[in-house]
Parts: structure tokens; C-alpha cells; sequence
């Protein structure tokens, strides 16, 4: 693989360019157009159903090959921080102490 | 009831902002920028812990794809979105074609689109200079963490915005760091693999206002493990926030009849 500096350039300026469009155009429009309630109500359900899209599969799945994977050390480590995380409300101190876990977890399996 | 607070916390957000656009009102503490960035990089801090390991581990991969340094920089600039990266270096090392590269790209990014229109709903009227310069900055983390504080009410644009470039400058710095010197660290360090998992946690937890929220949450669980079972690729993370969401927005209809 021998690429230029131009190569790079043009490879990486097309990536950024469709990972700026979907970013850029809904923002773009939305932001100046009267929403409906109805879009209202479902995008304030979004966020926490893209955060548990995002973390089930890691919690609960192994990646190669995916298969249902119970009992998984970020799945253990998962319980106690999410109550940490309930109690004390701070993102920063979550974690940290999810971290910890991990850490310790992984000593001991 | 969602929608009256929604209005009210857009509208004690507009007039946020315009308070700090009119030098004559009181000077409050809060309304200084100085102020904004030290509650952006506050609300920052947790996403850049988070993106130290994965960064390192992004440059590394790179570093042995054959990938120069400068080029794992400037691609964290161009491109900003580290899922995305991760493929386009294994797609880089086998040998793909920059256009099947850039497709792949676009096919994992769309789930942006969902995020950049519910920030939407919190930057309404505001110039679009403005909403051009935030729009680069929105990935999985500082969307969720922006949203987190929208909601309640205490946050502004330009804290946002602040928290958008900290943690793309961050990313940059982990990546680049990565490409030089990321095969001399040991992998897992202090349960650095963690950090985005615990804030994903955090997060989430953040968001669960009532029981609706619960079950949207548990639907979109259930339905991502699932088309992330049966379906290859990153399409389990569309899928699943939007029929999560549906779904919950379908009960909470219902519920309310």
C-alpha cells in the first residue's frame, strides 16, 4: 500500500464529506422549520433507545463470530455501575468506577 | 406534558442566549464564555477519558496498517467519527477501493442523522454559521451528553459547541498519539477498555425519566442484540433506535387515551 499525501487527502476529504451531510443537513433544516409535536415527542425518545442500541450488543454479544454470549465480564461489571451510576449521578465518577471494576474483573477471570 | 416542557426549556433557552448576546444585562457570572468552556470541558472530560483508549487503539491499528502518522491525523480531523475509522483502516490494510471505503462510511455514519435532527429540537432559530461548525462535531458521545443537559434545561449552544471541539481535539490527540507510540502501551491498561462502556451506562441512566423511557430503552436492547445476531454490519444500531423508539412512542399514545 503505497499512497501520496493526495491520495490520503482525497480518500479522507470523500469520508468527511458523508460523515458531514447526515450530520449537517437535518440540523440544517430542522432548526429553522416549526416541528410537529408528534416528531417532538418520538425524537425525545431517541437518545435512550440509540444508548441502549449502541451498549446492549456489548454487554450481551461477543463480536467474532457474533453469538449471545451470557455472563460477560462487562455485563457483571455493567450491574454495579449502572446502580453507581443511579446514586451518585455524576457521568465522571461512573466512569471511573466502571473502569475500576473492569480492571479488577479482569484480574480475577 | 413532555411537549409543554420541551417548549418551556427551548424557549428559557432562547432567552439564555439572548442574555448572553446583549452586553448590557447584568453581568452575570454564567454569562461570560469563559464560564460556557469550563462547563463545556466539564461536561467534556468523561468523553476524552473515553476516547483515550479507543484513539490509541484506532492509531495503532493504523500505525500497523501502514498508515503514517499524519495521516491518522488528518483523517481524525477530516473525518471525525471512530467507528468509521476503524473500518476504513481494516478496509485500507485489505486493499478495498477508496469508493467502496467512502460508501461503507456513509452506510455507518447515517445513524447521525437521527441525532442531528433531535438536537434540532434544542437549536431551533439559531444561525446557521452556527449550526454548520456544531453539525462536525456530533458523534454517539457528545450527542448524548448534549441531549443529557438540554433537558434539563441548564445548557446553551455554545457549551455545547464546547464540548463538540474538546472532544474532537482529544480524539485527534489519542489517534495521532496512537500512530506513534500505541504499540508501546499494554493493552487493557487499567480498565481503560471500559471507560466508553461506563459512560454509555451513565448516560443511559441519565435519560430514564420515566417509565416509558425504561421501556424504550429495554425494546431498543432487545431489538439491537437481536439484529445484531441475525444482520452483519452496523445496521442493528438504526434499526433498533428507531423501532425502539416507535414502539415507545406507540404505547405512549396509547397509554394517554
Amino acid at each position: 500500500m503505497n499512497m501520496s499525501f493526495f491520495d490520503y487527502l482525497l480518500l479522507f476529504s470523500g469520508m468527511g464529506l458523508v460523515t458531514y451531510l447526515p450530520r449537517w443537513l437535518p440540523l440544517f433544516y430542522l432548526a429553522h422549520r416549526r416541528l410537529p409535536q408528534w416528531l417532538i415527542d418520538w425524537l425525545s425518545l431517541i437518545p435512550v433507545a440509540i444508548l441502549s442500541a449502541l451498549l446492549a450488543p456489548s454487554l450481551f454479544s461477543d463480536g467474532h463470530p457474533r453469538c449471545l454470549h451470557w455472563g460477560k465480564l462487562e455485563l457483571l461489571v455493567a450491574i454495579p455501575t449502572l446502580i453507581f451510576s443511579l446514586k451518585s449521578r455524576s457521568m465522571g465518577a461512573t466512569v471511573l468506577v466502571g473502569m475500576f471494576l473492569y480492571w479488577l474483573g479482569g484480574l480475577f477471570l | 406534558m413532555q411537549a409543554i416542557t420541551n417548549k418551556t426549556q427551548t424557549n428559557q433557552l432562547l432567552v439564555v442566549m439572548q442574555q448572553g448576546s446583549h452586553q448590557e444585562q447584568p453581568v452575570q457570572d454564567n454569562s461570560r464564555p469563559q464560564h460556557w468552556f469550563r462547563k463545556g470541558a466539564a461536561a467534556a472530560w468523561p468523553i476524552c477519558l473515553g476516547y483515550l483508549p479507543v484513539g490509541l487503539a484506532c492509531g495503532t491499528l493504523a500505525q500497523q496498517a501502514g498508515l503514517p502518522f499524519w495521516a491518522v491525523g488528518l483523517m481524525s480531523i477530516l473525518v471525525f467519527a471512530g467507528s468509521a475509522q476503524f473500518i476504513a483502516i481494516s478496509m485500507l490494510a485489505a486493499g478495498a477501493s477508496p469508493v467502496s471505503i467512502i460508501l461503507t462510511t456513509l452506510i455507518v455514519n447515517l445513524r447521525h442523522t437521527l441525532m442531528s435532527s433531535t438536537l434540532a429540537v434544542y437549536l431551533q432559530e439559531v444561525n446557521r454559521w452556527f449550526l454548520s461548525l456544531f453539525a462536525y462535531g456530533i458523534t454517539d458521545e457528545s450527542f448524548a451528553v448534549n441531549m443529557t443537559r438540554f433537558r434539563t434545561g441548564e445548557w446553551n449552544r455554545w457549551q455545547a459547541l464546547a464540548v463538540n471541539h474538546l472532544s474532537n481535539s482529544a480524539w485527534v490527540a489519542a489517534t495521532t498519539c496512537g500512530a506513534l507510540v500505541g504499540q508501546l502501551i499494554p493493552q487493557g491498561a487499567l480498565g481503560m477498555d471500559y471507560a466508553m462502556t461506563g459512560m454509555f451506562i451513565s448516560l443511559l441512566t441519565f435519560q430514564l425519566q420515566n417509565r416509558i423511557f425504561i421501556l424504550t430503552g429495554l425494546l431498543a436492547g432487545l431489538i439491537s442484540v437481536t439484529c445484531y445476531l441475525l444482520i452483519p454490519g452496523d445496521s442493528y444500531i438504526i434499526i433498533a433506535s428507531v423501532c425502539g423508539a416507535t414502539l415507545g412512542y406507540i404505547i405512549k399514545r396509547r397509554g394517554r387515551k
